[in-house]
């Protein structure tokens, strides 16, 4: 048993953090911040550059094929460095989609594209209020082709393709929904941007007309699998979250260290003390949880639902716990434009929606721990 | 990361779980299995009795104390075989309860500060559990302020003299030795003047009054020193550096305690489980769901930090004060847990004992769970060492810090 990241991984942690720190200031969020651009173009010709972008897709693929564990560590910097880049859209469900249901040729156009930086790819699973549920799907295929509309879509405005969930089936079951990828340039695409939560990862409503797809895998198991993106992405999203955590905490507590009041550092006040304490109890508790996440991911265990529910939920609570104390630590400041506190509150509690929101993986984890224990 | 066995780990867990097949107490399997915090007493048996005799049997076999070195009754096991030891323990662990003071704390501090010869004389019958031991450090004056305690302790030829009062001594009704931190020299500022001992507990003038507790048991008590010698010998470390000495043993404390507290978790998903309310089974209500997803991940966050700072010690890394959150998190936890317990069981809840659902077991775990959040540190003290000393914040302002102990405000109105 061994319980840590190898020396390889802290290694290119490292790597990626340093890179992240030199590409990736506040300064430069704050460009997507603002409004001034979709995402961070530079940044992401710099990932691709790096290797990031296909870490964990396979060399025949055009990736490093170095795997999830990889991944892990380099969303934990991506998450601490706020990265305005369409990195878990793209990464985590529109390439982890392709890995699980794609053709030879579906992996042989899209996966070097996204490995090279040239494709960003996204999932359109979501049609307004609602959690992943098949029964929320009304997107209709017939044929080959889609009618409907999905919102929100994260990065949907600058992506290039989709992976779509559609309906195909009226029985009421998980077999109705089939899977399809559509590229987004193409004809039957209207694209909408939407203002969201976090400006700096953008969300978009997307309306297709008589809009032509391929399918992606078989149509009867379009919502299974699902069901493993959305796990994988619970695990990847983790890191990004458990990054932002020991970020947010990191900026309370330095500027705890700083600011004097009362003729004493406010560090030295117990009720600022025991917040920061409790901010690194909650970020320690789901660093655990996503370790544990990254291993069951990283060999397909068994345990993988399981444990990617219980990565999510502790990794939501410690970043929306860690990014809102962050603000309360730093006063008025905290609350400022100017402040980069905003910032990582943001990005937690949008966060904490993409996905499906956190009550969506309560129920989830309960039942999946009661299916094992009944097994 | 890697969560199998690597084949000597495989090789060890198959020994270890032979021989407790073998060896241990089966007949108190189901009692053990159900027994919760608040709540580990045998009905047909004596319990301390019964861990006796199974630590014993451990010892003669050497599986007691596993990371011990040999020579001092250990095993000299890596952290991770503990790991799977206490995994294949499985209930039979809870017995080993009875002697985590000694086990967690006495030891470590006996290894780390007693004499050659004084090692090999008293550790291996406390590993066997032969002998138990208590932590005599806290008194009505100094809990968390540990080093505010004012029991004496003077020079007398080749011996100390020790006078006055300890509190809240877990186990001191049937220990035979204890260590003790004394004040040796009362005009220095309070961390100054501190020394430590062990001693044998039925020395003369030793006088131990046991308490009841807020949960009507009675596990820890008073103790009363009157001209109680303790020649030097048995002096823990140098005379005035008792405070050095009790740090290592409160570090060790730290990761005792926070590795054995339960959170109460399995016990109540269990609990709901099979538990029907008004609109069908609990496990269906979306909000018992919620609850249990918030205490499910906070248990298995608990799980695996243990299991990080396994990996860590197995590195030749030492045990941090970062070890303070599982006492911290798991203290709360189960209080929470069994109020949320009785909540599901309405009206009846309150009844308690035999009588009550379960026979009780949350009823006992919420009487009981006020002492986690105090025994070995509380939570604000736990809080304050995470700020400190992880997190690097300033110590709290000590309006003591140079003043003589004897010169010290000792009322707060
Ligand atoms: C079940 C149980 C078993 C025990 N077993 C043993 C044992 O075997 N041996 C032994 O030596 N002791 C033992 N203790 C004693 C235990 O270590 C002390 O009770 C504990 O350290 C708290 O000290 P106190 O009771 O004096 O409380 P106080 O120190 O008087 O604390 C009262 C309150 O003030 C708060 N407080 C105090 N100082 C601070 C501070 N600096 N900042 C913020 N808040 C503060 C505390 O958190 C608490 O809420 C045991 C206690 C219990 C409950």
């Amino acid at each position: 048993m061994n319980f840590d990241f190898s020396d390889d991984q802290k290694q290119l942690r490292d790597q990626a953090r340093k890179f992240l720190a030199e590409k990736c200031s506040p300064k430069a969020v704050r460009v997507v911040l603002d409004g001034k651009a979709p995402y961070d173009k530079e940044l992401w010709k710099g990932l691709a550059e790096m290797g990031f972008l296909g870490v964990a897709i396979p060399e025949e693929f055009g990736g490093a094929g170095a795997g999830h564990l990889e991944l892990c560590v380099i969303a934990e910097e991506m998450g601490r460095a706020n990265a305005p880049v369409p990195f878990s859209s793209t990464v985590y469900l529109a390439a982890e989609a392709l890995l699980i249901a794609g053709s030879d040729a579906q992996k042989k156009k899209w996966l070097p594209a996204i490995a090279s930086g040239e494709a960003i790819g996204t999932l359109a699973l979501f049609e307004g209020k609602g959690n992943p549920a098949p029964k929320n799907v009304k997107l209709a295929a017939a044929n080959g082709v889609l009618n409907g509309v999905k919102k929100p879509v994260p990065d949907g405005a600058i992506a290039d393709f989709a992976v779509v969930a559609a309906r195909t089936g009226s029985s009421g079951r998980d077999g109705d929904v089939s899977l399809f990828l559509v590229d987004l340039k193409g004809a039957g695409v209207a694209v909408k941007s939407l203002t969201n939560l976090d400006p700096t990862r953008g969300q978009a409503e997307i309306t297709f007309s008589d809009c032509k797809a391929e399918p992606l895998g078989a149509a009867s198991e379009g919502w299974s699998t699902l069901t493993q993106v959305l796990d994988r992405a619970a695990v990847l999203c983790a890191f990004e979250q458990v990054g932002g955590s020991d970020r947010a905490l990191e900026m309370g507590r330095d500027y705890a260290l700083d600011r004097i009041a009362f003729g004493r550092q406010i560090g030295s006040f117990q009720a600022v003390k025991h917040m920061l304490a409790d901010m690194y109890v909650s970020a320690t508790l789901a660093r655990s949880n996503s370790y544990y996440g990254a291993w069951a991911l990283s060999t397909n265990a068994a345990e993988l639902p399981e444990a990617a529910a219980a990565a999510r939920i502790s990794a939501t609570q410690a970043f929306q716990h860690c990014a809102k104390n962050n603000i309360q630590v730093h006063g008025g400041m905290g609350f400022t434009w100017e402040f980069d506190c905003h910032m990582y509150y943001r990005r937690a509690n949008a966060m904490a929606l993409g996905l499906g929101s956190l009550s969506y993986w309560e129920d989830q984890l309960i039942e999946r721990m009661r299916k094992k224990n009944a097994a | 990361m890697n969560f199998d066995d690597t084949p000597q780990e495989a090789e060890f867990r198959a020994t270890a779980r032979a021989w407790i097949g073998a060896n241990a107490p089966k007949q108190y399997e189901t009692e053990l299995r159900k027994s919760s915090l608040g709540r580990t007493v045998l009905k047909n048996a004596n319990i301390l009795e019964v861990a006796k005799a199974w630590q014993k049997k451990k010892a003669d076999a050497g599986w007691a104390c596993l990371h011990w070195p040999k020579e001092y009754g250990g095993r000299g096991s890596s952290p991770i075989e503990r790991v799977i030891w206490s995994q294949e323990e499985g209930p039979f662990g809870q017995l080993s309860r009875m002697f985590i003071i000694g086990h967690g704390m006495c030891g470590p501090t006996m290894m780390a500060f007693a004499r050659e010869e004084h090692k090999r004389t008293y550790l291996p019958p406390l590993a066997s559990g032969e002998k138990v031991w208590c932590q005599l450090f806290s008194e009505p004056a100094g809990g968390s302020d540990v080093a505010g305690l004012r029991t004496r302790a003077e020079k007398d030829g080749d011996d100390w003299v020790i006078n006055g009062q300890k509190i809240w001594t877990s186990g001191a009704h049937y220990s035979d030795y204890g260590i003790l931190l004394t004040r040796t020299d009362p005009d220095v500022p309070k961390h100054k003047g501190l020394t430590m001992f062990f001693l044998d507990m039925k020395s003369p003038g030793v006088e131990v009054r046991p308490i009841k507790q807020a949960s009507g048991a009675s596990d820890f008590n008073e103790v009363y020193f009157t001209n109680v010698r303790i020649p030097d010998h048995q002096r823990l470390g140098e005379v005035g550096d008792g405070w050095n000495v009790s740090l290592t043993t409160l570090m060790n404390e730290r990761s005792a305690i926070g590795a054995a507290v339960s959170t109460g978790f399995p016990e109540l998903f269990e609990y709901c489980s099979s538990l029907m309310l008004d609109d069908g089974p609990a496990i269906e209500d979306r909000a018992v769901r919620s609850k249990l997803a918030n205490w499910a991940v906070k248990a298995s966050g608990l799980k695996y930090t243990s299991m990080r700072a396994i990996s860590a010690l197995s590195k030749g890394e030492r045990p941090g004060p970062e070890n303070s959150i599982g006492k911290l998190v798991a203290g709360s936890m189960i209080q929470d847990v069994a109020t949320y317990a009785l909540d599901l069981q309405g009206a009846s809840g309150v009844v308690s004992g035999e009588d009550a659902e379960l026979a009780g077991r949350f009823q006992a775990m919420l009487l009981r769970a006020p002492g986690t959040r105090v025994e070995g540190g509380t939570d604000e003290i736990m809080r304050n060492i995470i700020a400190e000393r992880v997190l690097g914040l300033p110590g709290d302002i000590r309006v003591d810090k140079d003043v003589p102990f004897n010169k010290i405000p000792t009322k707060g109105r």
